[in-house]
């Protein structure tokens, strides 16, 4: 969030709202602070989470290959192409919903678009961030293109982020106004039943449901996260709204 | 001399040689008495017509034709139609060579067709001689003569340089002009007197008769022993520095004005403090105070000039030496450059207009207690300067009213800009004023291309004070002298305005700056705007590259240029000075790079359409994906809300969306994962 408000700031500057915006975060200078510091901290969890995952590998799977092919992969499957079909499908009337598993190919789609958007963005901002020693042995005009590249990927990040993934996972009827999952890791059984029917079966067949049945955090906290998604979830559709704004109306 | 011998010869020999072979002069006048005779002279046809009777009352009536018309001499009559004009230098060859080596002498052999010949001031065939009162020379029609060409409005006045005016009509009213027109005194000096007949000279050229060096020499003509009479001390100096050497009278008298001499016939202050000394002395006709404080006068820069000097119409044999006063004070007497700098102002062209709103001297300088500039206490002191100026400039006084350009506010524009408060806030004497800018008495609008403020002689203006800049402006490809560009070149005012003039170092001014270049550089700021520099410096901050960090302010050149800051030997320091790690690589990058230019930067232009396909192409995937579940949604949805809610059916559909979400977490036991 504040990676995209610092960013969008210089990215949309024409508009008036950028300056008012930059003003309040403390000029561009701090902007830029802001934006580096939290640029690094993303770019920790980013490492966080491959670190947590060569562990994972570690105590769960053991090999990387029953990591990335067992029947929880993230990577993209054979199942995930009919599932779509069968989505689309179901979209169109003509079957049922498909039985989903651990992951569904959007939630994969969504992952696997962070892991693409923070390497690409990740390594324009740095070229961005030191221009001085990239281009020592790089050409000037290389940064102009990062810029482009950095501010681009950011807008699609940004955009999907707050409209197509949104919906996908908060917005969608059956779970407005959002889906609380990503913060505290649980969900109703009932939800989940209906939501990822084939894991659910998996999980009942070899009886471990059981284990991972676990009690719903106490209201306060559910209460206390649901303001926190609420004002991000909120402040993402002011961007949204900056954004078509700014690319519609006051575009130069 | 081979002139004066060949003209002897022609005397001697040819004379009396063509008088017994050639014509009687009768028989030229067989056809030239005819009054319709018509005779072509290059393309035009003129009359031929010789009157006879003129011929013999004139200078030249014992001389036969052919004396003058050489060529006519041996002819057969009739004779052919081009006849060589005549030669006056054959008898009078000195004042030939004088008249050839004059002014107007040099004007007719540089074909200048304006210029005066032997006939243009004595006639042709009835020449007069100069005592006759008819003759065009004679003294009393000299003037006339003169003022056919050196009259106000004549061709040679309009199109020929000619550094005096109203020549003829300053003479006229000089005493010089007065004793020839007004007395009939043909002894009074004429124009020729002066500027001789023949050897006419301009002032400049030592030869002159009213060359400085001359001058004395020229008027001692008349003023034989002026030294012997003249007022040993003037303005409290002597004026004969050097004993028995003349100055040159023409620093006092004005050449065509020589009336206004300051006589002061024995008039002292004393005599006109006689009345005027009185508090409530009046005038009769208008009742208006005519009281001089003798206190201003001696407190004035004037202290040392009397009453008469610029009251210079009083008679002192009369009772009331000021009655024959009729004319105004004219401070150009003494002042006459400035006068004359006055009189082509707009302010002096108002007051000739008779526009009650023009500004005199006085209007400005006071009357009898008129100060020095240098004086504090002087309205034209320089910190009084705004505040005398506003009295008609401020808005809604009575210039600021007759005004129709752009600049408003001008005086409370001034006074807030950095020469205002330089003037004003900080005392400062040598702060650019009004006057600085505008003159004090030539004060011309902008349009008038002699302005100070006219964009040609602007930087100039501006250089006065800021002398280093304007060499380096000059030199720069805005200046006039460096660019070729057919559009309109940029003046000190352009960017930094006329009245509101901020300091270059103030934040405001460097942001305003940018779009004072993109008024022109159009594209150029555009695409700078799209660049990290441009974006940061839109938000309003200036720690950033803006145009003239870059390009330099006022020694902008073209990056071909090796002077400049941008050229191949400079740029990489330009970079430096905010990127102290900048290499040649670094100054590679494209400070006004868009990516909306695929001919000069195609790699920027499909690098931005690459990834807006991306964006595009994702989104439409992700919309499409998104709006075909979104029914199915709606429906799942409701299958759930009816599942739940079947024991409180009811409830419809929307009042249960917040009911069920947030109740649902809470109700169920969930799997972790």
């Amino acid at each position: 969030m504040s990676l995209a408000l610092t960013g969008m700031t210089l990215k949309f500057s024409y508009t008036g709202w950028a300056a008012t915006l930059s003003h309040l975060l403390g000029g561009f200078e701090s902007a830029g602070y802001i934006h580096r510091l939290a640029a690094v901290i993303m770019v920790g969890i980013f490492m966080a989470h491959i670190i947590d995952l060569s562990r994972k590998k570690r105590a769960e799977y053991g090999t990387w290959r029953a990591l990335l092919f067992g029947p929880d992969t993230m990577l993209f499957t054979k199942k995930d192409l009919a599932e779509l079909w069968g989505n689309i499908k179901w979209f169109l009337g003509r079957g049922p919903r498909p039985d989903y598993g651990r992951w569904t190919y959007w939630e994969k789609f969504d992952y696997f678009a962070v892991f693409w958007g923070i390497t690409v963005i990740g390594s324009t901002g740095f070229m961005l961030w030191f221009p001085e020693f990239f281009t020592r042995f790089m050409p000037g005009k290389l940064i102009n293109v990062a810029t482009i590249i950095h501010s681009d990927e950011a807008l699609l990040a940004v955009g999907f982020i707050f409209t197509v993934h949104f919906f996908n996972t908060h917005l969608r009827p059956e779970k407005f106004p959002m889906d609380i999952v990503v913060f505290t890791g649980r969900m109703p059984l009932e939800e989940f039943m209906h939501d990822k029917p084939a894991e659910y079966e998996a999980l009942v067949n070899n009886g471990t449901l059981e284990d991972h049945l676990v009690e719903s955090y106490p209201p306060i906290v559910i209460r206390v996260i649901r303001i926190f998604a609420w004002s991000a979830l909120s402040i993402g559709f002011g961007f949204v709204i900056w954004i078509i704004y700014a690319m519609l109306f006051a575009y130069r | 001399m081979p002139h004066r011998i060949v003209s002897l010869i022609v005397l001697v020999f040819a004379v009396p040689f063509a008088q017994s072979i050639a014509q009687e002069n009768s028989d030229c006048f067989m056809c030239h008495d005819d009054k319709s005779l018509k005779g072509k002279r290059g393309n035009r046809t003129v009359s031929m017509f010789v009157d006879e009777k003129e011929f013999s009352g004139s200078v030249h009536a014992s001389l036969s034709c052919p004396s003058c018309h050489m060529d006519l001499a041996e002819t057969e009559l009739p004779h052919a139609e081009d006849v060589e004009p005549v030669d006056c230098g054959i008898c009078h060859s000195s004042e030939q060579e004088l008249h050839r080596a004059s002014l107007h002498g040099k004007a007719v052999s540089r074909g200048d067709p304006l210029a005066p010949r032997c006939k243009d001031c004595h006639g042709t065939h009835g020449i007069l001689p100069a005592r006759n009162p008819r003759s065009p020379v004679a003294p009393l029609k000299v003037p006339y003569l003169c003022g056919r060409c050196h009259q106000e409005g004549s061709p040679v006045t309009r199109q020929r340089v000619i550094h005096q005016d109203h020549i003829l009509e300053n003479y006229s009213e000089s005493i010089h002009g007065e004793g020839l027109l007004k007395k009939g005194l043909i002894v009074a000096p004429t124009c020729a007197t002066c500027h001789t007949s023949h050897s006419i000279l301009p002032h400049t050229d030592p030869a002159s008769s009213i060359a400085r060096r001359n001058i004395a020499r020229t008027c001692t003509q008349c003023h034989a022993e002026i030294e012997a009479v003249h007022r040993k001390v003037i303005k409290g100096e002597l004026w004969e520095k050097k004993e028995h050497t003349l100055p040159a009278c023409v620093d006092c008298h004005q050449p065509h004005k020589a009336r206004k001499v300051f006589y002061d016939q024995g008039m002292s202050d004393l005599d006109c403090l006689r009345c005027h000394e009185e508090p409530d002395f009046k005038a009769s006709r208008d009742g208006r105070s005519l009281f001089v404080r003798l206190d201003d006068l001696t407190h004035s820069r004037h202290v040392k000039t009397s009453c008469s000097q610029c009251h210079s119409e009083v008679n002192a044999s009369r009772l009331r030496p000021c009655e024959t006063i009729t004319q105004l004070v004219d401070c150009a007497a003494c002042h006459a450059e400035v006068g004359q700098q006055y009189q082509k102002s707009s302010h002096g062209k108002l007051v000739a207009e008779k526009d009650p709103n023009g500004p005199t001297c006085k209007e400005c300088h006071g009357t009898h207690q008129t100060l020095g500039k240098s004086d504090p206490k002087s309205p034209t002191f320089p910190t009084n300067i705004p505040t005398l100026c506003a009295r008609c400039h401020r808005e809604g006084e009575k210039a600021a009213t007759r005004y129709l350009g752009d600049q408003h506010d001008i005086v409370d524009h001034y006074t807030e800009s950095i020469h205002g408060k330089g003037l004003m806030k900080s005392g400062l004497t040598v702060t650019a004023m009004c006057t600085n800018c505008h003159t004090a008495h030539s004060v011309l609008p902008r349009s008038d291309s002699t302005s100070s403020v006219n964009r040609k002689n602007l930087p100039a203006t501006c250089g006065k004070c800021h002398h280093g800049i304007e060499d380096q402006f000059e030199r720069s490809i805005h200046a006039a002298s460096q660019s070729r560009s057919d559009k309109q070149l940029p003046v000190c005012d352009d960017c930094h305005s006329a009245h509101t003039i901020r300091r270059a170092d103030e934040e405001g001014f460097k942001l305003h700056i940018m779009t004072q270049c993109g008024r022109c550089h159009e594209d150029i700021a555009r695409t700078y705007f799209d660049t990290y520099h441009g974006k940061v410096s839109q938000l309003g901050y200036t720690k950033t590259a803006k145009c003239y960090d870059c390009h330099g302010a006022h020694d902008i050149l073209p990056i071909s240029d090796p002077r400049s800051h941008l050229s191949r030997e400079n740029v990489v320091a330009t970079c430096q000075k905010c990127h102290p790690g900048a290499t040649r690589r670094f100054a590679g990058y494209l400070t006004h790079a868009t990516h909306h230019d695929p001919e000069k930067y195609p790699f920027l232009f499909w690098t931005f359409w690459g990834m807006t396909s991306l964006l595009i192409v994702t989104f439409v995937v992700g919309g499409i994906h998104t709006l075909l579940w979104l029914p199915r949604a709606m429906q799942m949805r409701r299958q759930v809300r009816s599942k739940k809610s079947l024991p409180t059916a009811q409830d419809d559909g929307d009042h249960n969306k917040d009911k069920s979400g947030s109740a649902a977490p809470a109700d169920n036991p969930e799997p972790g994962t």
